[in-house]
């Protein structure tokens, strides 16, 4: 793990993210069973795993809306179980599975997000937002009005709304056409770049993992079974791509924590 | 990107931040009543309804009975009392709810919004809602009846604002059972209310109920309204003392009430209720 930055005032800048033995016991079942890993800013990270991998309750856990049987996840230094309003504002999530009230218009929507956030300039940053998410003739429609691809871009919109350093991403392209998720991908590679942002997804979508990612942190029954570029997993597995590798992870059987190819 | 010399977030640990996150969801919600005409209708609805029920079977008994007709006002008056109640406590309670229904929590959850201040935007919410429901059914009382709310005086406020403060404590527990629980509990927020309808005597007096029962009635702060509707109506006094005790005992209510709230959230973040939102 690498040692946290010099800040620019000689003291030491914690690390976006911070995860320490992260354990989470739900009565018999261990969702999460001694994750650590560390993140660095303009980074993208990918959590991999089949369903019940861990991935959901790990970010969760990121976003302080799930609390550690034992470890810790610190965000900016906070931290997530006790301290997490301290950097709520400095972070967002987007995620299908989340929606906005349907019955509200996309612009009552984000002015309201706008206002929890607390940005200066309401009303010029959503019209930014929604010309940067190509918005601007759907800010008056209702969110529950709109198709698929439409709300998603809303709550990309929401979830850019306070330029956070860190973002967190949950399947951002499911039931996306490729047109619109090439689209959302590319948005996230300029926000990345010019915010020098850490993210962190999570995505069943290896080739959109493939191009985003330059970590994938791989979970197995809430442990992490592989922690390397793409490219190294690929070629440590002797295949084509990330899919082949993950099925090949998939179908191995498992009860391990060694992976070999 | 943002260009300015200002920077795009205010400051966050300030009063005014946190004004600015409950005036948010005061919006938020008020948006919500506004786009829904069937919506303000229904909160109208049964006060009305129960108005009319009443108010008439008052007339109908005033016209039989001395007693009725010495005590006009007292059941229209208890019904409009007790309504306060009941919608004040609705009105809380299903804005939370709205954020389940639409899937909403999480994203609030995440964002800066810290509980106390969706409490305090719940309680306003529920006034607002309060008087859409409560002012047409309060015109009409006194132009179907004759029954003029505001004759009441200052005790109407003192009334007002027990049963108001009795409402947000059960919010507070009920909204907490629903985050702990999720939507199976959503019941729970419904009807939560109404087993303090033959509890806290709306229309008898506390002597009415066994022995036993006057002592759980007389810890419920709306008990000593209903005793002081009856003393202004019958009696023609106001006994403030009623209202001290109501007063005292709803300050213990709320606190109780927000801890519970705060209690129940917390075993939600340890349980995972968060994320799994649903039945």
């Amino acid at each position: 793990m690498q040692k946290p930055m010099p800040s620019p005032s000689g003291g030491v800048q914690p690390r976006p993210v911070e995860v320490r033995d992260l354990r989470k016991v739900y009565g018999e079942i261990t969702a999460v069973d001694g994750v650590s890993f560390g993140l660095e800013s303009n980074s993208v990270t990918a959590l991999l795993g089949g369903n019940g991998a861990g991935k959901t309750t790990t970010i969760s856990m990121l976003m302080g809306l799930v609390v550690p049987t034992s470890g810790e996840a610190r965000v900016f230094g906070a931290d997530m179980a006790h301290e997490r309003h301290k950097v709520l504002h400095r972070m967002n999530f987007e995620s299908p599975y989340v929606d906005v009230p349907m019955r509200l218009t996309v612009r009552q929507n984000l002015q309201i997000y706008g206002r929890l956030y607390g940005l200066n300039d309401l009303a010029g940053r959503v019209t930014d937002i929604a010309a940067e998410l190509r918005l601007t003739e759907l800010l008056d429609r209702a969110y529950g009005k709109l198709s698929a691809g439409q709300r998603t871009r809303v709550s990309l919109a929401k979830a850019l709304l306070n330029e956070p350093e860190l973002l967190l991403l949950d399947e951002p392209t499911a039931s996306l056409d490729p047109d619109t998720a090439d689209w959302v991908r590319t948005k996230l590679e300029d926000y990345r770049r010019v915010r020098q942002a850490t993210i962190v997804l999570a995505s069943h979508n290896m080739a959109e993992v493939e191009r985003l990612a330059d970590r994938v942190i791989m979970l197995e029954k809430g442990r992490v079974i592989a922690d390397e570029t793409p490219e190294e997993l690929i070629k440590r597995f002797g295949r084509e791509t990330l899919e082949e590798v993950f099925l090949a992870i998939a179908r191995r059987g498992g009860g391990s924590a060694e992976l070999a190819p | 990107m943002t260009t300015s010399m200002q920077p795009l977030l205010r400051p966050q640990t300030t009063v005014a931040a946190s004004a600015g996150r409950v005036w948010g969801m005061v919006l938020r919600y008020w948006y919500v009543i506004r786009s829904s005409w069937p919506r303000t209708a229904e909160l109208i609805y049964w006060p009305l309804v129960q108005m009319l029920m009443w108010g008439f079977l008052q007339t109908y008994l005033a016209q039989s009975t001395g007693f009725a007709s010495r005590a006009a006002g007292l059941f229209i008056g208890g019904v409009l009392l007790w309504d306060i109640l009941v919608r004040s406590q609705l009105g809380f309670s299903v804005a939370f709810l709205e954020e389940i229904w639409s899937r909403n929590l999480g994203h609030l959850m995440m964002s800066p919004l810290r509980p106390i201040e969706l409490v305090i935007a719940l309680m306003i919410v529920s006034l607002i809602k309060l008087m859409v429901a409560m002012v047409p059914v309060a015109l009409m009382a006194y132009a179907f009846f004759g029954f003029n709310v505001l004759t009441l005086g200052v005790a109407f406020a003192v009334f007002f604002a027990n049963l108001v403060i009795m409402s947000w404590s059960l919010g507070l527990v009920s909204t907490g059972v629903v985050l702990r629980w999720g939507l199976g509990a959503e019941s729970f927020a419904w009807l939560v209310v109404f087993v303090f309808l033959p509890l806290c005597c709306v229309y008898y007096p506390v002597t009415t109920l066994p022995h036993w029962l006057q002592w759980v009635a007389l810890s419920l702060p709306p008990t000593y309204v209903f005793e002081g509707l009856r003393g202004i109506v019958l009696r023609g006094t106001f006994d403030g003392t009623l209202m001290v005790k109501a007063f005292a005992l709803n300050v213990l209510y709320f606190s109780l009430g927000f801890a519970a709230f705060r209690y129940f959230l917390q075993s939600a973040r340890v349980h995972g209720s968060l994320v799994q939102m649903g039945e």
